[in-house]
């Protein structure tokens, strides 16, 4: 398997904060990685630099072969290709479901509305909202609003998904239907990284697990390890109080 | 008493009976010293007498405010108007003042006014002379422009409202380009065809330009030029580019701070000064362009607020999704930035139409000016109010239907249900 992600003693600040700490990382093709951790621990800042919605200030990050610093000139065409879903789900509220989907196909692909309105409908209908397509973000229900942000993510056909908390905004009875989305696209074959708490979801789900705290990197283990013996202190902790 | 007495409903009839002999007395004493010239109330004290009327409805009014009296005028009538003391002196002094008030006003503006006639001798009642209006209407829409030519502007204005009317009317597909072509196209016919100098037109210098057609002329050009001015210049007050920042804060403080009248002074006397010797522009050009800098910063204010009120969440989607600055601020921030402040651009928008007046200062007479200059002609001496109430009703109509099309661009615009 070939490496699609590197990250190489990456250092991130916020003014006098440091946010991550020589982090390091690999991440192969299809694999797929689940982070956890403490709130403020640096997870959602570490996939955000992955697509620079944060710049890191030292070490390297390779995304497909391209590195990712000030001077990358397309970051466009690197994010592109790497799929979002956020916490709080970030639709664009003036337009349909649909046109959401089609919004970046056409401006920055160049599909034709055609084109990408029928791959929309695919994505649609692949998270079973396809029936929702012509209403607005604000009509419909949370989970709802989460797998069209996920449907809109994947219109663009990227090689990687990110995941920040993408249930942590959800009420209980909609998170399942969102990670259900998510586990039919794990099994699909697409490279994965999600921040997240849902433990059930990354017993299944994860090949790789990271527990970060304090913008460290502190444990990282097969899944199966992971969970049966953990190595630091820390993360014996931490999945005591979460499981 | 007041204390002592509370109406109920188990004194209902009582309190009734009491209550609105009360309030009737308070209207007949009312309407008795508006319009048959009696008082009632003579014996009392002169200020107590004045406010009778007031006093005696609000005691009236106290004595029927029962609550669930069963009956259903009663009970919203209470509900609405009559809740508490204050609100009942409030509804009782809105009536007089109305009452008051209104027909006077209706006399003077339409039963005692003159219109027919043509000199200010014809006007021989007490009311307003609209012979004034009548006489000077020609110069009031078209200021100095030759009368056999004004067939131009009322062409111009006709293909505006008619391209306008077919924008609503036309089925979607074809209204972008009819606004496409009201836009970029249209503007060059329109002054092409009132300016002339083509096709065999007689030319007409802009000094000749007056009264309405101009006030409409300078508000369009400066509407449709200060958008997108005020626009770039939001975006670039938030720019991450020093240059670009500061310069768009500069610009937007320099004119905000200000006054109109002092911008078209200087747009007159001293930007020709600045110009390189016998190149010549002409003022009505400097005055449309000085008016569209000086909205266009206020235009800025009001845009960079609705990119305020943006949540980050929506520059990171966009941004997660590939679109650059460009893309993500014409496909997602700016439409829904500008929908959240349709109301202070509707508010930027009157405003620039309502000072449209102070290009007097250059010596350009658009409707008010027409008016003040009118107003001194040695036959019409003393005209002025009626002059200036007939532009107020004209700068009314043309603000009120801009406010209303702007609430009915927000309703249709509004993707929350």
């Amino acid at each position: 398997m070939s490496k699609i992600i590197e990250l190489k003693n990456v250092n991130k600040w916020f003014d006098k904060f440091q946010a991550l700490k020589d982090v390091n990382l690999e991440v192969n093709q299809q694999e797929k990685i689940v982070i956890c951790g403490p709130s403020g621990s640096g997870k959602s800042t570490l996939i955000r630099c992955i697509n620079r919605l944060e710049e890191h200030q030292e070490g390297h990050i390779v995304v497909d072969g391209n590195e990712i610093s000030e001077k990358t000139k397309d970051i466009e065409k690197i994010r592109a290709e790497v799929g979002m879903v956020f916490q709080q789900f970030n639709l664009f509220p003036h337009l349909s479901i649909l046109d959401n989907c089609t919004l970046a196909p056409i401006w920055v692909k160049k599909l034709t509305k055609k084109q990408a309105e029928e791959i929309a409908m695919q994505n649609l209908k692949r998270v079973q909202i396809d029936d929702q397509a012509l209403k607005f973000p604000g009509q419909l229900s949370g989970g709802q609003q989460q797998r069209a942000a996920l449907a809109r993510a994947l219109c663009m056909e990227p090689k990687i998904m990110l995941f920040d908390e993408p249930t942590s905004a959800l009420d209980p009875e909609m998170i399942k239907e969102v990670l259900d989305a998510m586990v039919d696209l794990a099994k699909g074959g697409m490279t994965m990284i999600v921040v997240t708490h849902e433990m059930g979801f990354a017993k299944e789900v994860a090949d790789n697990m990271i527990f970060m705290d304090e913008g460290r990197i502190v444990e990282k283990a097969k899944t199966k390890d992971f969970f049966n013996n953990p190595k630091s202190e820390r993360t014996k902790l931490f999945l005591s109080q979460i499981l | 008493m007041i204390q002592i007495y509370k109406p109920n409903r188990a004194n209902l009839n009582t309190s009734l009976s009491i209550g609105l002999p009360i309030i009737a007395l308070a209207f007949i004493d009312f309407f008795g010293n508006t319009f048959l010239n009696t008082n009632l109330t003579r014996f009392l004290p002169n200020s107590l007498s004045y406010f009778f009327p007031l006093i005696a409805g609000a005691v009236g009014l106290y004595f029927i405010r029962i609550e669930y009296s069963g009956i259903r005028i009663l009970d919203n009538f209470n509900k609405n108007v009559n809740s508490t003391t204050f609100n009942a002196v409030l509804t009782l002094l809105i009536i007089f003042i109305f009452f008051k008030y209104t027909p006077p006003l209706l006399n003077w503006l339409i039963f005692d006014a003159d219109f027919v006639g043509s000199t200010k001798e014809d006007c021989t009642s007490d009311g307003a002379c609209w012979v004034f209006v009548k006489v000077w209407f020609k110069r009031f829409m078209y200021g100095m422009y030759p009368n056999p030519e004004q067939w131009r502007i009322n062409t111009a204005f006709f293909i505006l409202f008619a391209l306008i009317g077919a924008a609503f009317f036309v089925p979607p597909k074809f209204k972008k380009y009819i606004i496409l072509f009201m836009l970029f196209i249209y503007p060059i016919i329109g002054i092409k065809l009132i300016s002339g100098g083509i096709f065999g037109l007689k030319w007409i210098e802009t000094g000749a330009w007056g009264g309405l057609s101009l006030t409409l002329i300078v508000s369009a050009f400066a509407l449709i030029l200060c958008f997108p001015i005020g626009m770039f210049l939001a975006l670039g007050r938030r720019s991450e580019l020093p240059v670009i920042k500061y310069s768009s804060i500069g610009f937007i403080e320099i004119w905000r701070g200000v006054p109109l009248i002092t911008v078209l002074f200087m747009s007159a006397v001293m930007f020709p000064m600045f110009l390189p010797d016998g190149t010549y522009m002409d003022k009505l050009m400097r005055v449309i362009i000085a008016i569209t800098l000086f909205e266009a910063a206020y235009m800025a204010e009001v845009i960079r607020g609705g990119l305020q009120a943006l949540p980050r969440g929506q520059y990171d989607a966009a941004k997660s999704l590939g679109m650059g600055y460009w893309r993500l601020h014409l496909l997602v921030i700016l439409p829904q930035a500008l929908k959240l402040v349709i109301p202070g651009i509707a508010n930027t928008f009157l405003a620039l139409v309502k000072d449209t007046p102070l290009i007097f200062v250059v010596g350009l007479l658009e409707l008010a000016g027409m008016i003040g200059l009118a107003k001194t002609n040695p036959k019409w001496l003393g005209m002025a109010i009626e002059g200036y109430v007939f532009a107020g009703l004209v700068f009314w109509v043309i603000c009120y239907a801009m406010s209303r099309y702007s609430q009915r661009l927000e309703k249709r615009l509004s993707t929350e249900r």
